[in-house]
């Protein structure tokens, strides 16, 4: 008979991932709430959402006050890095186990930016909040504490998976894979602004010229946030989309963070090869002077 | 700044004097008392024009007229996780209901931040000021309006 570890890893196999050790499922982490060496952090959109309830043990990582630099758009470095871990009882060795509002995309962005530091132990857990509250499964409001930790000063590598302004229009030029993974509307500039009325962040709609629509949200089931199996997403992304394994990807949606979400689909479950997350995304692009756009 | 609606003052002020986690628990429990609108004034689907652009909680409003030429306010929060905006929700039902629409465009966006605090990401402070930016919208439309 199989014991209960290898039934709960069987489940994420099963999907068919290129790369299933980097997702978990609820009930692994509920199996693992007290055990050594692994570490639960919520990351949300939603700064009230932890001090509601949470996981019993998981620290919070906050995007805004805890990977953001607070004066210019980016993000923490290898010291403020190195200050969060040891907040959060992380050393390099911990398994560290993502999740969070919204179907994972902050849970994703953390992830995304835990890889730039290169804490590769890291693990997201499926269907975020929304399924370990389906599943009835316990929360706590009380902050959980850990005694700092020992973690090296690393210096951040945005190389290999993040893209930048002048990079993404080289890409747009040279008619590489973009893929706009945020609503169709906002894909197509519908929701412009109008006067009086709100606008979204950017003085401009449309999107980045060539890129391909691919809603973050066909990636996941939504009644319950888990990813969809690897068939159904190489469907997706390889068969109706025809993006190849081996293919320069870049991805984007409006701040980064829905991106992320993609990026970990083409990056862990799907296994391509080089996928870059243009976190400046629309909020970057579509109030850039003289760059072209496309509705 | 123009003075703040009473209601909205004494909200923010007390706010402030409290310490962070305090701030956040009064918050979660402003959030809890939110409610989805009365059916006879939005039920499901939402119309997408009450849409709140920019808001990641898929919030919604609607500025329903009032006999005295003032507007109620309703607002839906689609995302069962939307605690902030669930909380802005019954915030802005409450001080800008009833409130003279004039003085309810004369409200700044950047009170979010006095009611969430500086850390608001980009785009959290977006769609929970684009909540208050969309009842302003409804308030200047019926000023406009030939009934005003």
């Amino acid at each position: 008979m199989k014991n209960q570890k290898s039934v709960l890893l069987d489940e994420i196999e099963a999907r068919g991932y290129s790369r299933p050790e980097f997702l978990v499922t609820t009930a692994w982490v509920a199996e693992n709430l007290n055990s050594p060496g692994i570490r639960i952090v919520e990351s949300n959109e939603d700064s009230l959402l932890y001090s509601s309830g949470h996981i019993p043990g998981a620290v919070e990582v906050d995007w805004t006050r805890d990977l953001n630099n607070p004066v210019i758009r980016d993000y923490l470095d290898g010291r403020e890095f190195r200050r969060l871990m040891r907040r959060c009882g992380i050393t390099p060795d911990t398994t560290v186990v993502l999740y969070g509002d919204k179907n994972n995309w902050w849970a994703a962005y953390a992830f995304w930016i835990f890889q730039l530091f290169g804490h590769r132990n890291a693990r997201i857990m499926d269907g975020g909040r929304l399924k370990w509250l389906q599943e009835k499964r316990p929360m706590t409001r009380a902050a959980a504490e850990y005694p700092p930790s020992d973690y090296p000063e690393v210096e951040r590598e945005d190389g290999g998976i993040r893209a930048f302004r002048d990079q993404v229009l080289l890409h747009a030029r040279n008619s590489r894979p973009l893929v706009d993974v945020r609503s169709p509307e906002e894909y197509r500039g519908e929701r412009l602004h109008m006067e009086g009325y709100p606008n979204e962040g950017a003085l401009r709609g449309g999107h980045i010229p060539g890129a391909l629509s691919i809603p973050w949200a066909r990636a996941v089931n939504p009644e319950n946030g888990a990813f969809r199996s690897a068939d159904e997403l190489r469907e997706l992304y390889s068969g109706e989309n025809r993006l190849r394994p081996d293919d320069d990807i870049i991805v984007y949606c409006r701040i980064g963070e829905r991106s992320s979400h993609t990026w970990f689909v083409l990056t862990y479950l799907l296994g391509f090869g080089k996928v870059r997350n243009y976190d400046g995304s629309w909020t970057e692009w579509g109030n850039l002077v003289d760059v072209p756009i496309e509705r | 700044m123009s003075a703040l609606p009473p209601k909205l003052q004494s909200l923010l002020e007390m706010l402030a004097s409290l310490e962070r986690r305090e701030r956040m628990d009064m918050l979660i429990d402003l959030a809890a008392k939110y409610r989805d609108p009365p059916p006879e004034v939005a039920v499901r689907p939402y119309a997408p024009n009450h849409r709140v652009p920019g808001c990641e909680s898929e919030a919604y409003v609607w500025g329903e007229p009032r006999p005295d030429h003032t507007l109620k306010y309703h607002f839906a929060v689609n995302n069962p996780q939307g605690v902030s905006a669930k909380a802005t929700a019954v915030i802005l039902g409450r001080v800008l209901s009833g409130l003279p629409l004039d003085e309810v465009l004369r409200v700044p966006p950047e009170v979010v931040y006095d009611i969430f605090g500086r850390e608001l990401s980009l785009g959290k402070n977006l769609g929970l000021s684009n909540m208050l930016v969309m009842c302003q919208a409804f308030a200047r439309e019926a000023l406009n309006s030939p009934q005003a």
